[in-house]
């Protein structure tokens, strides 16, 4: 059985259709890319697997229960983290904070417990203090951990991101554009985290720009245009097929 | 940062308690006595309406409101229906935090100046209310408040009434450092700094902000019941949106998602009007002109700023 299914998913805005009557299966191993040009509707995709957009029409299905129509923190709740192409880092915290606040799910206690600081509470702070410690090596920022998020640079704001989301422990993770703006050195950093995660056992969906990153890391590519599923299939397929190479790489690229 | 907290907190509880301590020694009368008292009344109404806006992100201008229910909550059900001071004091705090639960419910689903609007005419229909019903208020001339008793024995004095507000104010603190420090406090801070972020690693965002919204009404509604039965007697005035403003205002000065900025903004702009006795009613005035100075000069406000300035933050 998959990981995530979606039936008809469909997003308007305002009589644009952003997302239209979209069917898929995400397995649940592996990397899964969604790739298309500028507007193909990838990112509004994202939020709508994420609860951040209410889906027009259509059903979300997550590890054999229906999400449709929840709210964000109850997707995230059943197991779907992700990171953002604009960042939405929390500036005004530590980078360690940041990733402790992704633990949130796991360490909430009661009103009561966290005023009068319980000793269970003391012991659970300890205990995420250090996974976040250990996370923030994972992706490669442990010498940041002190560190204001607001003074880090741009690239491992990127991997702060992934980190605070893995944090969650999530059994899917969504990855909106990790390598925009990163030089060809960092992108490979994010090209082996990507296999980390991956070998993590935890499923990523990756929505990317860079063709040799999506292409070298990817067991499944579902390419869009204009909101719909122009093709899905391996790696090796959709780069073969002519309407993917006609719509999104240009209609000179087939003879590239 | 982190690893200095725990130190960082006690040591801040030890200072609080050693200058409350402390104080008395120059203290020469009751009139210092009273205006101390009145600081510690106004920082446990700050410390908890910063959980709010400091580190939550959200305004509330009608904070005056839950105070002023709290005073004639307390006031009303002791002069008027004979209650023991202490029950008629949890009672209307209660009271309070069921109302602002209630409210809050729909107006926090707002976000910037919609909210900002929601709590100002919360405000303003709670102090009209209290001015209107003078059958048990007394209307805008205030009504007499019978003093606390604890236990059969009336708290009398302001040297009495000074240990029990500073203990309070140590008790307000360390509750408010701990729930900053906390999973919960945490998600108060993230929900600040990007509500979709906080959403995706499952805050649940409305949950949260009425959360602290409670709170910081139920630290208002109690330092409000208090006040009264310090008082001995309360006017309409404590409820209004003037009122609303100078606490917003001690907490901007002080320092937004800062617990001592809270208390030291209450203290100075507690402390200043009084020093400048010959305004008059031009009281206000100085509020207007701090807030000014404040976001143009130091927009974090006086703790933070200065914490910054001799401990620059690490940068890697």
């Amino acid at each position: 059985m998959s990981l995530l299914r979606v039936e008809g998913l469909s997003k308007e805005f305002g009589g644009v259709h952003a997302v239209q009557a979209l069917e898929f299966e995400i397995p649940r191993r592996g990397v899964f890319s969604i790739i298309g040009p500028n507007g193909a509707g990838k990112t509004t995709l994202l939020n709508l697997l994420t609860g951040v957009y209410r889906p027009s029409a259509g059903r979300v299905w997550f590890d054999g229960r229906e999400l449709t129509g929840r709210a964000p923190h109850q997707y995230a709740a059943a197991g779907i983290g992700r990171t953002f192409q604009n960042l939405q880092t929390f500036f005004n915290m530590s980078a360690l904070e940041n990733v402790m606040v992704g633990r949130y799910l796991h360490e909430r206690c009661s009103l009561g417990a966290a005023l009068l600081r319980f000793p269970s509470l003391a012991r659970a702070e300890r205990a995420c203090r250090a996974e976040g410690l250990e996370l923030l090596d994972f992706v490669g920022l442990g010498s940041y951990a002190r560190a204001a998020a607001d003074s880090m640079p741009y690239g491992a704001l990127k991997r702060l991101e992934i980190a605070r989301a893995l944090a969650a422990r999530p059994k899917l993770l969504l990855l909106d554009e990790p390598a925009a703006g990163l030089n060809p050195t960092e992108t490979q950093e994010i090209d082996r985290l990507i296999q980390r995660i991956d070998a993590r056992e935890i499923t990523v969906v990756l929505v990317e720009h860079n063709m040799r990153l999506v292409m070298g890391v990817s067991d499944r590519v579902l390419v869009l245009d204009y909101g719909r599923k122009l093709a899905e299939g391996s790696a090796q397929t959709v780069r073969r097929d002519p309407k993917v190479i006609e719509a999104y790489l240009g209609v000179e690229a087939r003879d590239a | 940062m982190w690893a200095g907290l725990g130190s960082a907190r006690s040591g801040g509880l030890l200072a609080l308690g050693a200058v409350i301590t402390l104080l008395p020694l120059a203290l020469a009368n009751d009139y210092f006595y009273d205006v101390a008292i009145l600081v510690g009344l106004n920082a446990i109404v700050c410390i908890g309406l910063n959980l709010l806006i400091g580190y939550a992100g959200q305004i509330s201008l009608g904070h005056a409101g839950f105070f002023g229910l709290g005073a004639y909550g307390s006031a009303i059900l002791t002069a008027r229906y004979g209650w023991p001071p202490l029950a008629a004091l949890a009672a209307a705090t209660v009271a309070v935090a069921l109302l602002a639960y209630l409210v809050g419910r729909p107006i926090l689903r707002l976000r910037g100046h919609y909210l900002a609007m929601a709590t100002l005419g919360l405000g303003v229909i709670i102090s009209i209310v209290i001015s209107n019903e003078d059958r048990y208020t007394g209307g805008p001339d205030g009504m007499r408040v019978p003093p606390l008793s604890l236990f059969g024995h009336a708290l009398s004095g302001e040297r009495a009434w000074y240990w029990v507000v500073g203990a309070l104010l140590v008790l307000a603190v360390w509750l408010a450092l701990n729930l900053v420090e906390s999973p919960g406090g945490r998600a108060l801070r993230a929900l600040h700094g990007s509500e979709t972020a906080a959403e995706v690693v499952g805050i649940d965002s409305v949950r949260q902000k009425l959360m602290v919204f409670v709170l910081s009404a139920v630290f208002a509604a109690f330092a409000g019941g208090l006040t009264a039965h310090y008082s001995g007697f309360i006017t309409p005035g404590r409820a209004t949106f003037l009122h609303s403003i100078e606490l917003v205002t001690m907490v901007v000065f002080g320092g937004m998602a800062s617990t001592f900025g809270a208390v030291i903004g209450a203290a100075v702009l507690t402390t200043l009007p009084q020093l400048l006795a010959v305004l008059k009613d031009y009281e206000m005035v100085v509020f207007g002109a701090v807030m000014m100075l404040t976001m143009v000069f130091m927009p974090k406000g006086l703790v933070p700023t200065l914490a910054a300035r001799f401990a620059p933050r690490e940068r890697t």
